[in-house]
């Protein structure tokens, strides 16, 4: 219990995420991912690099950037919009804690609803266990963790996570991060894809950042969002009544 | 550990200022916390809760600051207003999990004795979402007194309860205050307030109107006549002979019997029984009719 992580506050957040109807979305982009990959697969003659664009741009741009939004959102920003928040905020559990538990929570989910399909989209798309799928299966998991943190800490900014955290999606990480060389360095997506292709040493993988980078940078806005996170948590109010 | 206190405590949002240079001490026993709708009440109950920062001043619970520190919840139980609890866990679970937030060493233990505290054992292996608003009222509390709290504070405990829960809860409450627990609820309904808090402290506009046991607060308030209902084997000769006293301001012969305002309480007490006797009348029934918490805030909020 005096871990950072708390298996109580893990288990009310994973009956709570799976309770509400959101749930069924963070299946939807995944599903959508392998599906295309399927057609593409029986439609394209192999050696074309749809395989980079479709896994690659599209599976780390949108589908692992939406997974992890919803998902992220979901761990701590209902209980907060809900008021339920309140009950395990009155109990002396430290407020690292709460972060830590359901960023954990978060990311593992994000890795089962993103990177496996993933893994299973690369496995579909190469014909068997090849550098591109693993590496798109590892570039996943290291970008869950990062999207994660950063959605767990607007779940505590703003009560609009929701929307702040699809324009932070679209305009920064699908535009900015894709086009402007220097927003690179500030973009998640590039992190993963960095991962990614230390592994795959694939050139239509469109990675911007050198693995050493991706590890760096990474680890920084992770630990940053985080313990800004704690604090905002900390800071946590009720509203009153006005005058 | 049990005293809560707000040192000249004001909290503003923007220009709007909810609460205004407060200054009180809460101790063991039952006290209530009143006012009108927007008054600052809830305000007051998450300063001192440690879920507002004040603007100014000072809110600690047992000597140590409530913002930003976790710690109180090892003294202080909150049973918040909004109806918002882990609607997919039983009763049992939502207040055995938080009797493991506490780091109790026996949580089953401890949330059966808070359960049954708060008489909530037959429906403890229900699902919250079952429930009555009642029933998560006082499922709410089984779990803000799971860990034996010093400080219980309750934001408007008695809503959605019907009368028999209502009893229950007033039960409960004025058994913990007993035990020199500090006991602080903020309720409309002045009717219960009365029967259960020791103390009462009025807010109004975001200020401290009034503080202390409102019987004597009533007394105090010198510029408003006390009204008596007297009962006697003759009530019209008592009133005109009561009209010719000083302390005495109208008497109104009724049904019930004579309505005497008196403008000094104590002078009237005094005066009454040496005067019965002299007119060789017989009292048999004296009762002061606005001595009721509920005219004593209705003065204060008109004032």
């Amino acid at each position: 219990m005096d871990g950072a992580f708390n298996k109580v506050i893990a288990s009310i957040t994973l009956r709570a995420v799976f309770g509400r109807k959101r749930a069924l979305l963070f299946a939807v982009p995944p599903l959508i991912l392998i599906l295309i990959t399927v057609v593409l697969k029986a439609a394209r003659p192999p050696g074309t690099p749809w395989p980079g664009r479709i896994l690659g741009d599209f599976g780390f741009s949108v589908v692992l950037s939406l997974t992890a939004l919803i998902i992220g959102t979901s761990v701590l920003g209902a209980e907060i919009d809900e008021g339920s928040i309140v009950h395990l905020l009155a109990t002396p559990v430290r407020r690292s804690s709460v972060i830590v538990t359901k960023f954990v929570i978060g990311a593992v989910l994000t890795m089962a609803f993103v990177a496996v399909p993933e893994l299973v989209a690369g496995l579909i798309a190469t014909g068997g266990f090849t550098r591109l799928a693993v590496g798109l299966f590892v570039g996943a998991l290291a970008g869950s963790v990062v999207y994660n943190a950063v959605f767990v800490m607007l779940s505590v900014l703003t009560t609009r996570a929701i929307a702040v955290g699809l324009l932070y999606v679209l305009i920064w990480e699908v535009v900015l991060g894709n086009f402007v060389s220097g927003a690179r360095l500030l973009s998640v997506e590039q992190y993963a894809l960095g991962v990614a292709n230390s592994i795959a040493h694939y050139g239509a993988l469109n990675a911007g950042l050198t693995l050493t980078t991706a590890l760096i940078m990474g680890v920084i806005v992770t630990v940053v969002t985080l313990v800004f996170a704690t604090r905002r948590l900390s800071e946590f109010s009720l509203k009153g009544d006005a005058v | 550990m049990s005293t809560v206190e707000l040192r000249n405590v004001s909290r503003w949002y923007g220009n709007v200022v909810a609460v205004n240079d407060i200054t009180m001490t809460i101790g063991p026993g039952v006290t209530g916390l009143l006012g009108p709708n927007g008054a600052g009440k809830s305000t007051v109950l998450h300063l001192i809760a440690g879920f507002l920062a004040p603007s100014r001043g000072e809110v600690t619970v047992g000597g140590a600051a409530s913002w930003r520190n976790p710690g109180i919840y090892r003294t202080v139980g909150l049973v918040p207003e909004r109806d918002s609890v882990y609607a997919f866990l039983t009763g049992e679970e939502f207040v055995r999990d938080t009797a493991t937030l506490h780091q109790l060493a026996d949580p089953a233990g401890a949330a059966r004795r808070a359960i049954a505290i708060a008489d909530m054992a037959d429906a403890q292996g229900r699902r919250i979402s079952t429930y009555s608003k009642g029933m998560r009222q006082r499922i709410k509390v089984a779990a803000a007194l799971v860990h034996d709290p010093q400080v219980l504070l309750l934001d408007e405990p008695f809503n959605g309860m019907d009368p028999r829960q209502r009893l229950h809860m007033m039960d409960l409450l004025i058994k913990l205050g007993a035990e020199g627990r500090t006991i602080l609820l903020s309720s409309h309904i002045l009717e219960e307030v009365e029967q259960l808090a020791d103390t009462i402290q009025v807010i109004v506009s975001g200020r401290l109107a009034a503080s202390g046991d409102f019987r004597a607060i009533r007394r105090l308030m010198t510029s408003r006549p006390h009204v008596f209902l007297v009962r006697s084997s003759d009530d019209r000769r008592l009133g005109s002979a009561l009209i010719g006293r000083p302390a005495v301001t109208g008497v109104e012969l009724t049904g019930g019997g004579l309505q005497v305002r008196a403008s000094d309480f104590g002078a009237f007490s005094r005066e009454l029984a040496g005067l019965a006797r002299d007119q060789d009348i017989r009292l048999r029934e004296l009762l002061p009719e606005d001595e009721s918490l509920e005219s004593v805030f209705a003065y204060l909020v008109e004032s």
